[in-house]
């Protein structure tokens, strides 16, 4: 009865809106996600990087989309397609460089994603199962910047493919087997290369998206962590409004806004200016068509992979070797469990788990260059130390921080200008 | 029936269903897991090829293709052979007994002929392409190198039977391919049917 009038206040706008919500949970998606989701207040410079990766996200989609347009997925027309985009496509040389710049530019806001939960605790109870969605998009978006790699079809792309499929020939028993199943031939060849292609423009990218909508809603029922590591829902006001937290909308839009356009600056400036990177962004052995009969002289992969990749190389045993590298990755699965400290916030923790992350940011990064350099015997002993100490910063987590003296944690958010 | 029958035939039914349909899609999967085997067309391209080698002078090495694979075939002078046989003391696996070869070629110089080497060229590590250094002692290589295949991605090195060196990530010597001569100086690779042991 009362309908009748509710329905005519407002105008065209307000009336729309009512009739959309009669039918579909429009206002009740914005108010659940944005302007009634409520983060504390205190967020610094770490806390842009998950909306960064999402930025980066539809910069890969959309570009990617129309690199497909004009890409050839066969062995033979391949490298010269893409060629082609550079030269003849109109603006394609921007497309290219930007979906190219994007890939490295996903790994750099992930890992700086990654390390933030590591600073933070933010993958401590109750956010587990946020922290595992997240570890799989990871593999997914490892999976995805492999299997568009090879589409170029240059040296590298094929070499790197080569080395990246034998690993799995490394398995005891279906090793063999499994590798001709993944290549689809005795050798990789344009039916791999078809197939690589059909997966990372749509199998993959589809995983992606679903995980990353799957993120975000396990995200939202838990409530962001801060940098306190304080659970801002355990102080709420009559309202039921935790007394720290901000709407997401408008005060954490805006906030993201301008990294947005910060990230968009540096982006762009790579793009424009410094597209290859010296090497990095784009290998220069990727520049000579694949040749299956001559291996580039220094087969590296792109650098967000050269952690893992000194791990491989450091272990003088194949299988060994494929294990280990295996098993760096899997480790960060069991983060939310190896670590037994209740605090969260490494601002309130000990000078243990301190040095433990800082061993083990400095062991990534050196695993990293030593990726990119060649095997001499000095680096593979560099390799192996650091290796080392990866290992022992995930296997000695549960001693060293279940005894760990941490500090007092407030019961309220600390804000630091 | 009692509740607590229908309850328990309820489950059984639910399980019963669960499970048949499952079946079905596992065997459903099987067409979509098998598209990704090499095709009919992939297999009938990794036919056996026959290379003429009449004209391989000592010391030199020929490169063919073979499903894709660069296979090397190199003619070894008496001296190399020697150097080789004399320096074979630091390999992983000097039989040959955990690395791959038809069954004729396990011996010293992984072959049916001796000076007739024929390998894939790729690093059995992670199948980079090594490079030949027939030279004796370079720089780089150490003063006690007399002649073999060094792999540039990963370090490993092999004499010059394609016997990998310990301590270098390669786990097994380089794969001879399944060949046999169908004359003096023709050889056929990707077939070795009906070569004595």
């Amino acid at each position: 009865m009362s309908s009748v009038r509710v329905d005519a206040v407002g105008g065209r706008g307000a009336q729309l809106l009512r009739w959309i919500d009669a039918r579909f949970p429009w206002s009740k998606l914005i108010k659940e996600h944005a302007s009634e989701y409520y983060a504390g207040k205190n967020f610094n410079v770490w806390y842009v990087f998950g909306v960064l990766a999402a930025v980066v996200l539809v910069i890969q989609l959309l570009t990617g989309i129309f690199l497909t347009m004009n890409y050839k997925p066969s062995a033979l027309e391949a490298f010269a397609s893409v060629e082609y985009i550079m030269r003849d496509v109109e603006w394609g040389w921007l497309i290219r460089y930007m979906h190219s710049t994007g890939a490295s530019a996903f790994f750099i806001v992930v890992y700086l994603h990654m390390f933030r939960a590591m600073l933070y605790g933010s993958y401590k109870n109750p956010r587990e199962l946020l922290w595992l969605i997240g570890m799989c998009i990871y593999l997914a978006l490892m999976a995805e910047a492999f299997l568009g790699y090879l589409l170029p079809w240059g040296q590298m792309s094929y070499w790197g493919a080569q080395v990246i499929v034998s690993l799995f020939g490394a398995l005891p028993g279906i090793g063999e087997t499994l590798v001709e199943w993944i290549r689809g031939d005795y050798f990789i060849s344009d039916i791999t290369l078809n197939r690589f292609f059909a997966l990372h423009v749509i199998a993959v990218p589809l995983a992606l998206v679903m995980l990353v909508v799957l993120h975000i809603m396990a995200l939202h029922e838990t409530g962001s962590n801060n940098p306190d590591g304080i659970e801002i829902k355990e102080q709420k006001d009559e309202n039921g409004i935790p007394i720290d937290g901000v709407a997401f909308h408008p005060y954490y839009t805006t906030k993201d806004l301008v990294a947005i356009i910060i990230f968009l600056i540096l982006f762009a400036g790579v793009v424009f200016f410094a597209p290859e990177m010296g090497g990095y962004f784009l290998e220069h052995a990727n520049f000579e068509p694949a040749n299956a009969l001559k291996t580039p002289e220094h087969i590296a992969p792109i650098w967000y992979f050269t952690p893992f990749y000194a791990i491989l190389r450091a272990v003088p045993n194949k299988l060994g070797g494929v294990l280990l590298m295996g098993s760096a990755v899997a480790l960060l699965f069991f983060l939310p469990w190896l670590d037994r400290c209740k605090v969260k916030s490494i601002r309130y923790r000990g000078w243990t788990y301190k040095l433990a992350l800082g061993v083990f940011a400095v062991s990534f990064v050196v695993l990293g260059i030593l990726g990119t350099l060649p095997a001499v015997s000095l680096y593979t002993n560099l390799a192996r130390i650091f290796t080392a100490l990866y290992f022992a910063f995930f296997l000695l987590m549960p001693f060293y921080t279940s005894r760990e003296r941490t500090k007092p944690v407030p019961d309220r958010l600390v804000y630091r200008g | 029936m009692t509740d607590e029958k229908g309850l328990s035939r309820r489950h059984f039914l639910t399980v019963a269903t669960g499970i048949t349909g499952g079946v079905g899609l596992v065997l459903a999967a099987i067409p979509f897991v098998s598209s990704f085997r090499p095709s009919a067309r992939a297999q009938a391209l990794g036919a056996p090829v026959e290379v003429d080698i009449s004209k391989l002078e000592q010391g030199a090495m020929l490169r063919v293709k073979w499903r894709g694979r660069p296979v090397w075939i190199l003619k070894r002078s008496p001296q190399m052979l020697e150097r080789m046989l004399a320096s074979a003391t630091t390999l992983r696996d000097p039989d040959s007994d955990e690395s791959e070869q038809p069954e004729f070629a396990k011996n010293q110089y992984r072959a049916q002929k001796p000076e007739i080497l024929v390998v894939i060229g790729n690093c059995t590590h992670l199948g980079c392409a090594p490079v030949e250094r027939f030279e004796v002692a370079p720089a780089d290589l150490g003063a006690d190198w007399v002649g073999g295949f060094y792999c540039p991605c990963h370090g490993s090195k092999f004499d010059l039977s394609g016997r990998v060196f310990a301590g270098f990530p390669a786990p097994t010597n380089l794969v001879v391919p399944p060949y046999r001569f169908v004359g003096e100086n023709r050889i056929l690779i990707g077939d070795d049917s009906g070569v004595a042991v």
